[in-house]
Formats: C-alpha cells, structure tokens, sequence
C-alpha cells in the first residue's frame, strides 16, 4: 500500500481496521514533503510537531473506539491566504511575511472539527492574484508531472501538493478560476462551490463578491467528502447563505449520468483553444453520451466579455480589500518614512509584487470619479447579463460542460512579463464566479507530452450533488485519476 | 442689494447601542485605549463584518422621529481613503441608497416657527482616534471609537442664520435624545456637526458657492463659525469680489476664533464609493417599522404642551424642565411621589440644575427631594434649612429626615415656646417697638431677625410672624 497514493476513503478504511495509525500516516507524508518538496515547492510553512500531535489524539480516540469524524486523521495542505490562528498566513507576499491572525477562519475551524490534520500552509500567486504561482513573493512552484511546467494559480501550492502526493486533500479559493485551473494543469479534481456555501470568514480577501474556499483532491468522492466537511451557513459571513441546499452528496453519486441533460457552449471551441485539450473534451462528450446523459452544443455568447467585467470588478473590489496594508497596524512597514503618506507609499511600493501593484491600479482607477460609470458600472451591467444567460441556459441543461483552461501548463517563466496573455488562461472560468455558479475541474486525460488536461462541469445555484454525480460516473468511465507523477522518483 | 445666507449642516450622531456596527465589542466611552477592540473592528485580514440589527432599528427610529421615509431596500458602500485612525482603509457608510430620506422637523427661531427639511439620513461607522504626543515624534491611535455606530443626518440648505442653525440643533438633540437614539453629548463627540455655508442676493434662486466648515465642537462654535463665515463672504460680495470665494472645506480654530482652508475643491479626496460586497442590502419590513413607531416615546414639544396643562407650569420653567428627557423623567417622578409641581420645578431648575453644572448625573434622588419638599410643607424645616439639608444630600444617600434630626434643624412651631421667646425679645428691645408704633414698618424685619438670631435659626418664620404682630397690635 503506498501511502502517499491513497484517497481520503482508503484512508478512512485503513484507519478503521487498523492497518495504519494516524501517526504513521502523518508521519509518511510529512518524510515525503521533506524529501521532495525541495523540488515541487509546494509548501511554505510545514506543521510537523502540530500535525504529529494531532495524528497521535485521533489514535487514542481510535483506541477508544470513538468516532474520529468524517476527515479523521486526514492530512490537509491549506493555501496561504486562510487564516489559522497562531501559524503564519502570508498570502505569499512580503506585506503579510510574519502576520500571525489571533484567529482561525471557519474552514479550518470546521476542518479540525471533522478531525482534519493541518499539516501546513502552501504557495500561491500573491494575494491570488495570477494563474501560475509565479507571483509568490517567496518560491515558485512547480507542476509535478513535469517540473519545467508551472502547476496553474493562485493555488498552485494547494493542486500542486495533491498532485505530488504530498495530501490527500487542500484547501484552495477560487476568484476567477483559481482552483479549477491549477487543479486541471496537475491533473487533480478542483470545486469552486456556490458563491455562499462556504463560509469567508479568515480568507484573506481578493474580490470580496467572487471568491470562495474549495477543495482540491485526487478524487471527485473526496472531493465530496472535502466540501462536506467545509460548507454550511457562518453567522461570521453576512453571505453565506442558510439556504437549505442537498448536502447529502455522496448518498447519489454513483448512480450515473443517464437522463441528465448537457449543453455544451459553442463559444468555448473557437480560437485560442488548444486542440489537444478541444479533442479531450470531444472524447468526454461521446462517452458521457455512451452513458446516458444528452449532451448538446448550444450558444452561450459571453466568453470575451466576461473577462473584462472580471478583470474590472475583482480588481475594483481588490483595491479597497488591499489598502489595509499601510504599515501602520501589522504586516510589512517600510524603514525610514517622514510622515504618514510617505509612510504608506513607501510601505505599499516595497511590500507588494508587481501584479498586485496592477490591480491595485486598475480597481483604483476603474473606481475614480469620472470612470465608474464607464467601466465599473458597466461590467456590474454585464455581469447581470452573463447571469441571466446561465439562468436561462440551466432552464435547459443540468450541467454546462467544456475546457477548464484553453491552454496545457506552460512553461516556467513563459508568461509571466505578459499578463493578458496570463489573463486569458481564465477565459472559462471566470464567469462562473461573476454568475456565483459551482463548478468543477476534473482530469480527462494527457497531452502528448504527458501533461494533464482538465475538463469543467458547471452547475446552477446549489447544484453541487448534481455535479459531483456527474464527475464521479466520468470520472469512473475515463478513468484517469489513478496516476501520480513520479517526481523522478523510483517507484 | 440684500443678501441672504443660506446654511445646510451635516450631524453625526452615535447611536446609543451596546455593542459596535459590525463585532461585538462594546461602545462604552472612556475605556482604556484599544480595549475595546477586535480583529474584526481594527480589519485584520480574512475578518468580515456583521450588521448590528439594533443600529438599523435606531436609525429607523430617528427616520421616524423626524417624519422621514424609510427605504424599504437600502445598501451599504465602501467610502475608500487612507487614514491610520481608519484600519480598513475604507468607511462602510450608505452613498445612493441611504435608510431614510425626506423629512422634516420644526424649529422655532426669532419668534417664528419654520420647517427644515432632511434629506437624508444614513447608518456608518465611526473613525478612531490619533493622539498627538507633543515632544515624540510619533502619533498614537486609540481604536475604541472604531466601528462606534453613527447616523449621519443631512439637512437641505434652508437655514437662513447662525440662530436657525442653533435652534435646529437643538430641536434635533431634543428628540433624538427623547427617542433614546443618542445621548448627544457635544462634549463626548457623539453629536458632531459640519456646515455648508453660502449667501446669495434675496431673490436670487441659484446657489453661489458654498464652503464647507468642519471642527464646530459646540453650538456656541457653530453660531460663532456661522457668523464669521457669514461676515467674511457677504463682505466680499458687497466689494463686488464675490467670485473670491471658492468652493473648500475650512476649519475652525475656536482658540483664534477664525475659519482656516484645510482643502479646496481640487483637492478633494475621490472617495471611489461602490458597493460593499461583503453585506447583503438591508430589507426592512413593514411590521418593523410599524413597531417601532410605536415605540417612539414622547417628544419634548408635546411634552410641554401636557406640562403647562396638566401642572400649570409658566413657559420658562416648562423650557428648563424638558430640555432634557432626563430633567422631565426626574421631575414627574418628584410629583408622582407626592410634591405640589411648582415646588418641584422650583427645586429643580434652581437648586438641582446649580449643583448639575458641575456633575452629569441627578446627584439627588427623585425621593430625597420629595421627602425634602414635604418636609418644607409640613413646616417642619424652614426654606433656609431645607437648602442646607439638599447641599447635603447631593453626597449622601440619607434620608432628609435623618439629616434634619443630625443637625437639628427642626423649627420652632409651636405658639407657646415662640411666645415666651418673643416676649423676651420686646423686653429687650423696646426701642424698636417704638419706632414700629410711630409708623416705621422696616423695625418689624429687625425684630424678626433678633427672634430669629435667639432661636438659632429655628423658628417658624411664619408662624412667629404672626405671634408679633398680635403682640404689637
């Protein structure tokens, strides 16, 4: 049995019948990410002693015979950007470098109660600001199955930690498609749940109105699992809903894809869509078919826009939720400063990365009088739209599927001086979020170069035991997600 | 060529809640610095904020109390700036969809009575605090103020004088101070005022440019602010150099008495307003609103209107009594325990409201000064002495009996002990008896005052009074 290779359910099992004990568990990947995140750069702050203590309290409840709850002994890797009370939550930027919250955010609150093992904090692009990880201010990650590639972003750390073997299970947050992207480029499962259905509160905010906690696993049933344990109202987060949604998502998930109805948009097969991955979701499409389920393309035209609206009201909200950082109260603050503006220029200048400095700029100006109506206003207007083009898309469909990303993982250093070209690695992803919809990327097969392509579900308001249904019974016939990249490792 | 001044303000007013707009911590005033704070109130990163029901509750109680509509849906924003006393960065305050807009109250000024519109009334949170340390070459911020809830409360441009200005605060601090929305002390911040100020030719129905004044920490400030900015822009018209005045903010130095540019136009900050994505918009119900109007509690000009028929008390006491709620709770509780209302009104607006300039609180109970008035009605002490047994009471929980008993200062009522006392009194002083029979009616005062100086100060004045002036007959 090789650890490192096992779902959050073996786990569970191997567990139950004591063939393994959390500490031994624990203990096999914290050797693991000693031994190879050297070259995956995955984590930024390891929890040895914590995690191993935590593994050593779920074996004397094991030994007890008391439950251990429904993550017990389950090791997680959380993004950098949720807060954990006492453990550095740096948002991989030199501003937050030594911020430590006095508090924990729900998620983790919620993870530890399901008996989760915190095992660290992990890598991302700064303040989730980029698709490649490569805006960290302190490591770029790379992509495990092919370590020259980038493993997506913002949370390259958490796909990348997955797919490496390094987890089970990470927590990720997902603004314009950062889950989903680096979950397709590492060949993992990635769900950006409902706008609402997991609790903010202790994420470091990006677009306050976009974003929301998800998780990232090697299978779409953890993947269930993984939202189970995290989602449900916070009276902490004023949007969180106490909608009564169907949670029971793995009561129905294998019972297949027959009867279900998909569209799949034209728009998404037009230009600038690689035709490896384009032949890849062709495949998937017959085979859903082979299984049941109608699949059809119809029109959906709101690819191109969208990203505009996105860029203009994520950087918008990104303005206001970053000028916090003034070096007045934690975080980085400049040396020699005379007053207070000089203080606050000289503090930003030197804390923040050049991406961020970007959106800061954009949103402050997309927000000034004289603009607002022409752009921020405006892509609210549009956003409205792409809503009520999904409303009346899922008065049809009951799932919307297509690429995840128009573009396999690229190289290491290949975008990064020019961002609209990095900004259109988002283009089917980020109306999901303006739409506040669900969605999931799962892996559904390789490139030539042994480089994985994902594939993305996107469900109506709450739908999420619908989609997971949908991934798994695709999951199960493609079967792609058995695989873990050697790492140049001897097996 | 007349000119007219045309005066619009904006109130801030804290909302006299329990706990903060957005966290739990407690609002109390004058608690250590940063005590009253949370990650939520200083914006650590990842924190949210929660709307306090009871903030919206007041601020639709204030809508109400002055006669304004409340919008069913109204939506916070984000105000974005950079201040260290501002630890988001940003005020969540209301910019297009406020809570209550539209009202109006009545204000009495020279005689006349007037109607001021409000346009608007909208919830926010309050700033904290620097504190300059002279001599250190840094600045210290105190955070307790921070996310203290405020209404901001915008009048339309009707006020046509500094005394209009004032009444209308004052009207406005008397019903929000009746309604318990705040307790408007000046002193304490949590009434803050700033005013738009411009003149133009009567007549005239544009608006010339106006100046805004902030810093006005009292309505002595804001009369004396008003006239001077009234002063400095009608002088420049009447030269003909009208186009001077330029549209800026300018504060006021109560120390030099004057008005300073802090910012002009162009320098106005972009307050780059959108949204607060972080709050769903406010839904406000009928029933709530109906609810609370039952609620409102009564306001101080009905309240005169029932003091002057139901205790036949003149005008100016009337004035005096309802200027605070507290004064008029205090002073129906003395008559419902058994006091004739003049005298309680006599006692309060001349000794109790003394004593108040030093204290905030009622240093007397409601029961000590009802036991006192019964004791001056029973005769038992005299008015002189009842002074004496209040100086007293204003440090003490005793009983005014028990301190008359202390200090014995029980008169001398009865005629047979008063009698003997008198007779000897004329013996001795015959020389006045005489000037009283040949006319002079000033010997009656001395010979009051020798019985008085024989009984230490214990004799019933009137009752000995009369006993000499059946004696001299």
């Amino acid at each position: 049995m090789k650890i490192h290779k096992m779902t959050i359910e073996e786990i569970k099992q191997g567990l139950e019948d004591k063939k393994i004990t959390a500490e031994e568990l624990v203990g096999t990947y914290i050797n693991r990410i000693k031994k190879l995140d050297g070259k995956v750069g995955a984590f930024l702050t390891l929890q040895e002693e914590e995690a191993l203590n935590a593994a050593q309290k779920i074996d004397e409840k094991i030994q007890k015979g008391l439950d251990i709850g429904p993550l017990g002994g389950v090791p997680v890797a959380i993004k950098d950007n949720i807060c954990m009370k006492g453990v550095k939550t740096t948002c991989a930027s030199k501003m937050l470098e030594d911020f430590i919250p006095p508090y924990d955010a729900t998620v983790i609150e919620k993870l530890k109660d399901a008996g989760a093992v915190i095992i660290g904090k992990v890598n991302m692009d700064e303040f989730a600001m980029g698709s490649s990880t490569e805006n960290s201010y302190f490591k770029k990650t790379k992509n495990p199955w092919d370590l020259s590639k980038v493993p997506g972003g913002s949370s390259g750390g958490s796909a990348a930690s997955v797919a490496a073997g390094f987890t089970p299970i990470a927590l990720g947050s997902d603004t314009g498609g950062s889950i989903r992207q680096p979950a397709a480029f590492c060949g993992t499962v990635g769900l950006k749940p409902t706008y609402g259905l997991v609790s903010r509160y202790g994420l470091i905010a990006f677009g306050s109105s976009l974003d929301q906690i998800g998780p990232i696993t090697k299978t779409v049933k953890d993947c269930a699992v993984g939202l189970l344990a995290i989602q449900g109202h916070d009276p902490m987060d004023s949007t969180s809903v106490q909608h009564e949604v169907e949670k029971d998502y793995l009561d129905e998930i294998e019972k297949g894809v027959k009867g279900f109805k998909i569209g799949v948009p034209k728009e998404f097969f037009m230009e600038g869509l690689d035709k490896e991955i384009g032949r890849a979701i062709r495949k998937s499409m017959e085979r859903l078919e082979g299984m049941g389920a109608e699949v059809e393309e119809f029109s959906l035209p709101i690819e191109d826009s969208g990203l505009s609206a996105y860029y203009i009201i994520s950087s918008a909200e990104a303005s206001s939720n970053l000028a916090r950082y003034d070096g007045v109260r934690y975080g980085y603050r400049s040396k020699d400063f005379d007053d207070f503006e000089e203080l606050i220029v000289k503090t930003r200048t030197e804390g923040f990365g050049n991406e961020v400095k970007r959106r800061i700029m954009l949103g402050t100006y997309v927000l000034s009088s004289g603009y607002y109506d022409a752009y921020y206003k405006k892509a609210m207007k549009y956003r409205k739209k792409i809503q009520k083009s999904y409303r009346e898309a899922f008065e049809k469909y009951d799932l919307i599927l297509g690429p995840t990303s128009p573009i396999l993982p690229f190289t290491v250093g290949e975008k990064i001086n020019n961002p609209l070209e990095m900004y259109l690695a988002d283009i089917y992803t980020v109306n999901v979020n303006l739409a506040g919809l669900p969605a999931i990327s799962m892996p559904c097969g390789f490139s030539n170069t042994k480089l994985p392509i994902g594939l993305q579900l996107i469900g109506d308001h709450f739908t999420e035991k619908k989609l997971l249904r949908a991934a798994y019974a695709l999951e199960q016939e493609l079967g792609v997600c058995n695989e873990v990249p050697s790492l140049g490792e001897e097996e | 060529m007349g000119l007219e001044t045309i005066i619009g303000l904006e109130i801030h007013v804290e909302l006299d809640t329990k706990s903060k707009i957005f966290c739990s911590c407690s609002t109390e005033f004058g608690a250590k610095p940063n005590e009253n704070t949370c990650p939520i109130c200083i914006g650590l990163p990842g924190t949210l904020p929660v709307l306090n029901e009871e903030v919206v509750n007041l601020a639709i109680k204030a809508g109400t109390a002055l006669n304004c509509n409340i919008n069913m849906i109204n939506k916070t924003d984000r105000k974005n700036y950079f201040y260290p006393d501002l630890p988001k960065a940003y005020q969540i305050s209301q910019y297009d969809m406020p809570i209550c807009t539209g009202g109006w109250i009545e204000i009495e000024s020279g005689g006349k009575t007037k109607k001021v519109g409000i346009t608007r009334i909208h919830i926010e949170e309050d700033a904290g605090k620097l504190i300059h340390l002279e001599d250190e070459p840094f600045t210290l911020v105190d955070y307790n103020r921070t996310g203290v809830p405020l209404i901001e409360i915008v009048t339309e441009p009707d006020l046509r004088s500094s005394e209009e200005a004032v009444a209308f605060l004052k009207a406005l601090k008397s019903i929000l101070e009746y309604a318990e929305i705040s307790d408007c002390r000046m002193e304490q911040g949590s009434l803050r005022c700033d005013a738009n100020i411009s003149v133009r030719e009567i007549g005239q129905k544009d608006f010339n440019t106006k100046v805004e004044i902030k810093n006005l920490n009292s309505f002595k400030e804001v009369a004396k602010a008003l006239e001077k900015e009234e002063r400095r822009q009608k002088e420049l018209y009447n030269f003909g150099e009208g186009h001077k005045i330029k549209q800026e903010t300018r504060k006021w130095d109560a120390g030099k008495g004057r008005t300073v540019s802090m910012r002009s136009k162009e320098d106005a900050h972009d307050y780059r307003y959108f949204p607060e994505p972080d709050l769903p918009p406010v839904t406000i119900k009928e029933e709530l609103i109906n609810k609370i109007k039952k609620t409102l509690p009564e306001l101080a000009s009905e309240k005169a209107k029932r003091f002057s028929q139901e205790y036949k008390l003149n005008e100016k006491d009337i004035d005096i009594l309802i200027s605070s709620k507290e004064i008029a709770d205090y002073f129906e509780t003395v008559v419902s325990l058994g006091s004739e209302p003049k005298e309680a009104s006599n006692w309060i607006t001349v000794e109790l409201l003394r004593v108040m300039k030093q204290t905030e609180v009622i240093p007397v109970k409601a029961e000590q000064l009802a036991g006192l008035i019964k004791l001056v009605d029973k005769g038992t002490i005299s008015r002189s002495a009842a002074k004496e047994v209040f100086d007293e009471l204003v440090s003490s929980d005793k009983d005014p009996e028990e301190i008359v008993k202390k200090r014995g200062l029980s008169q001398i009522s009865s005629s047979d002990q008063l009698e003997e006392i008198i007779d000897s009194v004329l013996n001795q002083n015959s020389q006045a008896v005489e000037d009283y029979k040949n006319g002079k009616g000033k010997a009656i005062g001395f010979l009051i005052g020798q019985i008085m100086k024989e009984t230490k100060g214990k004799a019933n004045p009137n009752i000995a009074r009369e006993i000499l002036l059946e004696k001299l007959k």
